[in-house]
């Protein structure tokens, strides 16, 4: 058989009553089939506004140069490399609920990771924005490739984690799009099949002719599988790489060997924070809450203590090894961080990243919507402020005190970064609207086994132990998308 | 006569599915292919589909792009243009590694999707050989080629008592997009 019970004691990750594999394509596709609603034109038009003040911010830098920043000559990487780590550190959940979760066989992950893997992709777009605009000549970009220059054959320097990263950041925005895409085939066809006009025509192109026979499914799922095999490692070295830009520079307070474990927790840290952001608002506006389930939720927030945590405990090593080190140049950079003249950044890193996540030990707050995006927001604030701190209050002050300064940013750096979240929700609203937010396929898969549904019946049919029923029934308290009068007698 | 080219036999369940494919199986009648909304987990071992060898692929060009980034690094660094950095050997092998990786990564993933479109026949524009338009949405469907399998009414009542919601005759075999 093709489908066996699931344990009862497992909560549901589909709710909802008459839950049909119909009823699933109906309600996923309600956003991509229907003219978008109120919340939808005002988000978008919020954000492409957001996005045209990047495109002027960048094009202003293009056309001034790196003056048009806030940057002096103590001071010469800040809001440019923090904004750029920041949107890599995002765009690390999709690939890790796509990857790394499939690895683990965690069906939760069905509903998320096609928005996830979305997010990735253009998290990752907004970083290789700053990449290119933190150039200053962004024309000569091409240089980064290993091309022989105009003078001979003078090569890239490989030896270099600027080098590393172009490969590093280059293969993880293809493989994940790849990933992506090939996953969304199904789910185009769908669309394709229930089309007619242009819009058939047109999800025709997209859909490559999917048809779903069962050699297809079968090679899909081998490639899937490998893809998932093959971007674990790959996100593990992506941040591993970003953060070697640091770590093998001789600055205090970057040259240190526990960058690469630390800046691949935080990334995963801010990129759960960001789909839990993004998701709460998605499935509300969308109408998902029976695939988006509280457990998801409550899944996510255990992710981000846990990520918030090994975070925090990376910051006190830091500390620790700076004390321990005996080197009175590490010395300082800490306790300049600490108690310098940034030192609100840094405290704002702490609570924000280290001390507010732990209310997710409180079952209350863990399971309660508004905290949980409240607290998502709060981590992505504090992820930003780490990379800021890292960045700034270590090159501030350097070696020689009369080049000590302060960084202040311009206003292009602020639209620079403002900008790229317009650009960023621009594309993930108009991926809303085009393309299904939730892997219709996947979800599909679960229905038999871990609906809510398939469990009632289960439980109605009498083939389980009552108290694992009333465990079961239990646990449906903190669904808000489950009512509360459900109908158990439990014969 | 009609002139039916293929007999498809919709399910609501996949599991009434697999019950269908053994009736047909168990009555010596040759199935030609079954579309799916999802996947299901051990269809091909019933009809005999064999193991995908897209791993092998998969590996062979993950393997060219280890050797890809070692030569092209070891040439560029170590043999056409060796730079001298603080006395240290140009052929620095550590640091090589970070780019093998990536480039294992990058010509595995581009190698195997690759090949799973070529071997499948997906490209952008492909007119879709699809049979059934419900088949990518909520109906598991068998088709039947009927040029192979003369009876078609003890196909229809096959399909039936196992579970078929519908059975259709189609005349041509895929749906037209036009």
């Amino acid at each position: 058989m093709s489908s066996h019970n699931e344990s009862i004691l497992r909560e549901p990750l589909v709710t909802g009553k008459n839950i049909t594999y119909a009823k699933v394509t109906e309600d996923i596709l309600v956003p991509v089939e229907n003219m978008p609603n109120k919340a939808w034109w005002i988000g978008f038009i919020v954000s492409v506004l957001g996005a045209l003040l990047w495109v002027f911010a960048v094009s202003y830098t293009f056309w001034i140069g790196i003056g048009a920043w806030g940057l002096n000559k103590t001071v010469g990487w800040a809001w440019d490399i923090t904004g750029f780590v920041w949107w890599v550190g995002i765009g690390h959940a999709g690939t890790l609920i796509s990857a790394v979760l499939l690895l683990f066989r965690q069906n939760w992950r069905n509903s998320i990771n096609r928005s996830a893997e979305a997010m990735t992709i253009f998290a990752v777009i907004c970083a290789a924005t700053y990449v290119i605009s933190h150039m200053g000549r962004p024309w000569l970009a091409y240089w980064v490739f290993p091309l022989p220059n105009q003078f001979g054959s003078l090569w890239v320097n490989f030896n270099s984690p600027l080098v590393w990263d172009v490969f590093a950041i280059s293969t993880y925005f293809s493989v994940s799009l790849v990933f992506w895409y090939t996953g969304l085939l199904p789910d185009i066809a769908t669309i394709r099949d229930r089309a007619t006009g242009l819009r058939r025509r047109i999800y025709s192109i997209c859909s490559f002719g999917w048809n779903g026979s069962v050699k297809t499914w079968q090679r899909f799922e081998i490639v899937s599988l490998i893809l998932a095999g093959v971007s674990t490692p790959l996100v593990l070295s992506v941040h591993t790489i970003v953060s070697m830009d640091f770590a093998t520079s001789v600055i205090p307070g970057w040259h240190t060997t526990i960058f690469p474990p630390y800046f691949v927790a935080g990334a995963i840290f801010s990129g759960f924070a960001m789909v839990q952001t993004l998701m709460l608002i998605a499935r509300k506006v969308l109408g998902f809450e029976n695939y988006i389930t509280m457990f998801h939720i409550e899944s996510m927030n255990k992710i981000i203590i846990l990520t918030g945590s090994i975070v925090g405990v990376a910051y006190l090593t830091e500390l620790f090894i700076a004390w321990y080190s005996g080197a009175e140049y590490e010395q300082y950079a800490f306790l300049n961080r600490v108690s310098g003249p940034y030192w609100w950044a840094y405290w704002s890193m702490m609570t924000c990243n280290v001390i507010s996540p732990q209310l997710f030990w409180f079952k209350k707050i863990r399971t309660s919507i508004a905290a949980s995006w409240i607290l998502s927001i709060v981590v992505n604030i504090g992820m930003w402020f780490e990379r800021f701190v890292i960045i700034v209050t270590s090159l501030h002050r350097d070696y020689l005190p009369s080049s000590w300064a302060m960084f202040y940013p311009s206003v292009i750096d602020v639209c620079v970064f403002i900008g790229s979240i317009g650009v960023f929700f621009t594309l993930f609203l108009l991926f809303l609207r085009v393309l299904p937010g939730i892997a219709m396929a996947e979800v599909k898969l679960l229905l038999k086994s871990s609906s809510d549904q398939a469990k009632q019946k289960l439980i109605k049919e009498g083939t389980v132990d009552k108290a694992q029923a009333q465990f079961y029934t239990n646990s449906l308290q903190k669904y808000d998308s489950v009512s509360q009068k459900v109908e158990y007698t439990g014969n | 006569m009609s002139n039916t080219k293929y007999i498809l036999g919709h399910f609501e369940d996949p599991d009434d599915l697999m019950h269908g494919i053994d009736q047909l199986q168990a009555n010596d009648i040759s199935i030609y292919d079954v579309f799916t909304p999802m996947p299901i987990h051990g269809i091909e071992a019933k009809l005999g589909v064999k193991r995908s060898r897209l791993p092998i692929v998969a590996f062979c060009c993950g393997l060219t792009g280890t050797i890809t980034a070692f030569s092209m690094i070891y040439y560029m660094l170590v043999y056409d243009w060796p730079i001298d950095i603080g006395g240290k050997p140009s052929f620095a092998f550590p640091d090589f590694i970070p780019i093998m990786f990536e480039l294992t990564v990058l010509f595995c993933a581009f190698g195997m999707v690759g090949m799973f479109f070529f071997r499948n026949h997906l490209f952008p524009g492909r007119a879709p050989r699809v049979m059934d338009l419900r088949a990518t949405n909520d109906r598991f469907v068998i088709a039947i080629d009927v040029k192979k399998n003369p009876h078609p009414g003890k196909i229809d009542s096959l399909l039936k008592d196992a579970g078929a919601v519908e059975v259709m005759h189609n005349d041509r075999k895929y749906i037209s997009y036009e």
